[in-house]
């Protein structure tokens, strides 16, 4: 799946005294298949772009296209499907909804979609052992380690068998070797054929032999490509 | 079993519950016929006028058949008597 | 089918979003399931009182003939009785007598009688349960009443009113006319009133207007203006009623709006994530909806199922120390069920509906905005 994102602005607060803008005239290309990584420090924009091309939120102007699907015109409803089953997102701080326990935070997004009961649990206890989370699988998430939340973040994304993996400064809360070890499971996903976005200033991340390419932000901008 | 499962259950249970007490209450009533009766004719026999329930005046103690002053009879800065005074509306047939 | 799975794994979520922060919600739970409780003991018992009393009171006498003097209610003549004649539609007139009596040492009133239909001695008396319980006596024991001329005098206790009537006979003492007559004082040929039995209820206004007539220093009191005080027994728009319904309104108003105005960042931040997995608002909305039906459904049962057992197992144990006010006497008697159906549903109505718009209102705006905003 293509994403192209074409003349993309951002501004928050539009019209009053604390007005920002977040992305300038952003026009871009996410291959699929492949791992990207955007670069660039804190406040560069790049939590925003992630945040547009996943459809969490939406661009002041411009056009988000998926494939030949204009998404940035869509009623809330068709989105929320379209993010449900072409998006995982794994957030930087990770999300998890504490007081659940392991199996319910990763079966979370698929509620809505009234699946088989069974069915949903099935696909929930493959990617626990998968993951190397079968021990830890009925306790609350607040007892997680940093490592074992974020596979869960990641068991989370993956639920709905998303084509496009988001994650946004996924190192951010992880030591260099969990670092290391959230790399290989993003080159084993990328093997199955996913095309992984990521946003890091770690260079752990940017300078990793899986990423495919660096785009590199500043100021809302991309500086190059 | 699913928690939702437990949600409905409970307030299945506690439907039927409501349901029991329905259907307790005209039990109760078809049972209570006899010493309702038994009443009945204890009042038709001394020609009661009010049930027993606030003892403390006359007024309360008969409402229907007290009078505008009945109250002020008691005693000249009498109290309202509680919770009888807040409970009880003085007889229709005075304040129409 | 589809529908009622996604209904079931909102419900999972929401019960296990309760459960999350069982202390709070089991508090709210447990201070709502009171305030139905008590709303639903005052409504059952006021209702089940008033059901009662009508169906007791519907033999009282058609009309009670009362004579005032200068306003205060005096001592009848007899020869009212022959001055009364022959109205068209009284089929049987008589005179009653009967009087208050205060007992300074157990602080009781009993209502003293005479009554017709039971043949007594002079020395003889039958009581109520509630005066037995005052004085701990029983059959056979000696009861005495002083006279207004100083003197005492003694009775045997022939029997004891049923307990079962206790609801309108628990202060009554019942003596012979003879013995009234010497311990009050009264004359022959006065009585306390008269009461008349009229054949035809639709007659019963028409007499009444004709004994006013013929003896215009009486009052009649008719039993259709009986019955109707009882029915506005315990009305609900004055005194202790009213204040305790208001309160637990305006407990409710504050406590909804409180709710209503504002979400946790904490509540904010999940709807965001629950909405960046892929939730609609309008599954947001339907499962704080599922959230506001637990607690509210669960409070109503509970309150109203405890108010049931409270008010007609226990006889209204929380609410005799409220209502027995001054009085020393009071029945005791386990009230019939009766329930008013419409009350109950006014009851659910306004457990429900309240609650669960107070939860969902201040969702509705964190549901329909986009997550990302509310997840920074």
């Amino acid at each position: 799946m293509l994403i192209t994102l074409t003349d993309i602005n951002k501004v928050f607060n539009q019209g009053k005294h604390n007005e920002f803008q977040a992305i300038r005239d952003i026009s871009l290309q996410i291959e699929a298949g492949k791992v990207t990584c955007i670069k660039g420090a804190s406040g560069s924009g790049k939590t925003t772009l992630l945040s547009i091309i996943g459809c969490l939120s939406r661009p002041t102007s411009g056009r988000v296209t998926l494939d030949k699907e204009v998404l940035s015109g869509l009623p809330e409803r068709f989105l929320t499907d379209i993010r449900r089953h072409t998006f995982g997102f794994v957030f930087q701080k990770f999300n998890l909804i504490q007081g659940l326990s392991v199996l319910e935070n990763i079966m979370l997004p698929a509620y809505p979609l009234s699946l088989n009961h069974k069915a949903l649990k099935t696909s929930a206890q493959q990617l626990i052992v998968h993951f190397g989370l079968d021990r830890v699988m009925h306790n609350p998430v607040e007892w997680l380690s940093g490592g074992e939340s974020q596979r869960v973040a990641i068991c989370r994304a993956l639920i709905n068998k998303p084509q496009i993996l988001i994650a946004d400064e996924p190192t951010a809360n992880l030591d260099t070797r969990l670092s290391q070890e959230f790399m290989e499971l993003i080159d084993e996903l990328r093997k199955t054929g996913k095309t992984i976005l990521i946003t890091s200033h770690d260079p752990v991340v940017f300078d990793s032999p899986v990423v495919d390419r660096i785009v590199e932000m500043r100021d809302g901008q991309i500086l190059e490509s | 079993m699913h928690k939702s499962a437990l949600v409905l259950l409970f307030f299945i249970a506690g439907i039927l519950l409501m349901v029991l007490t329905a259907v307790d209450a005209a039990v109760q009533q078809d049972s209570a016929m006899e010493s309702l009766g038994r009443r009945t004719l204890l009042v038709k026999e001394l020609g009661l006028s009010d049930i027993a329930l606030f003892t403390e005046a006359r007024y309360t103690r008969h409402p229907s058949l007290a009078d505008r002053h009945a109250a002020f009879q008691d005693h000249p800065v009498s109290f309202d008597h509680f919770p009888s005074g807040s409970l009880y509306l003085p007889p229709r047939q005075l304040v129409q | 089918m589809d529908f009622i799975r996604k209904q079931a794994y909102l419900i999972d979520f929401t019960l296990s979003s309760l459960l999350r922060r069982k202390g709070k919600n089991l508090g709210l739970l447990l201070v709502y399931t009171l305030i139905v409780f008590l709303l639903a003991s005052v409504m059952l018992f006021t209702h089940a009182l008033r059901k009662e009393a009508s169906i007791i009171l519907q033999q009282s006498p058609e009309i009670i003939v009362q004579r005032l003097v200068a306003g205060r209610h005096a001592l009848i003549p007899a020869d009212y009785l022959e001055k009364i004649g022959q109205l068209r539609g009284v089929v049987s007139k008589r005179g009653r007598l009967w009087g208050y009596f205060y007992n300074p040492s157990v602080k009781a009133n009993y209502t003293v009688m005479a009554p017709e239909h039971l043949e007594l001695t002079t020395t003889e008396v039958v009581i109520g349960a509630g005066v037995a319980r005052a004085l701990g006596v029983g059959v056979g024991d000696y009861f005495t009443l002083r006279s207004d001329d100083g003197n005492t005098y003694s009775f045997q206790i022939k029997e004891l009113l049923d307990e079962d009537s206790e609801l309108v006979s628990s202060d009554l003492v019942l003596i012979s006319e003879k013995a009234y007559r010497v311990i009050t004082g009264i004359p022959e040929g006065q009585f306390t009133d008269i009461i008349l039995s009229v054949r035809n209820p639709r007659e019963v206004r028409k007499v009444a207007e004709k004994l006013t007539e013929k003896l215009p220093d009486i009052r009649p009191i008719l039993r259709e203006e009986i019955l109707r005080t009882y029915d506005s027994i315990f009305s609900w728009r004055q005194g202790i009623v009213f204040v305790l319904l208001f309160g637990a309104l305006m407990a409710f108003v504050i406590f909804a709006w409180d709710k209503a105005s504002g979400l946790s960042a904490e509540e904010k931040r999940e709807i965001g994530i629950l909405k960046a997995v892929g939730w609609e608002s309008g599954d947001v909305l339907r499962m704080k909806f599922w959230e506001g039906m637990i607690i509210s459904l669960s409070a109503f049962m509970l309150g109203y199922l405890a108010a049931y057992l409270h008010v007609f197992y226990s006889s209204a144990v929380l609410f005799e120390p409220v209502l027995k006010g001054w009085a020393t006497l009071y029945p005791q008697f386990r009230l019939t069920p009766f329930i008013d159906g419409l009350q109950l549903a006014t009851l659910f109505f306004f457990t429900i509906f309240p609650y669960v718009v107070a939860t969902i209102i201040p969702i509705w705006r964190a549901s329909v905005t986009d997550p990302d905003a509310i997840m920074r």
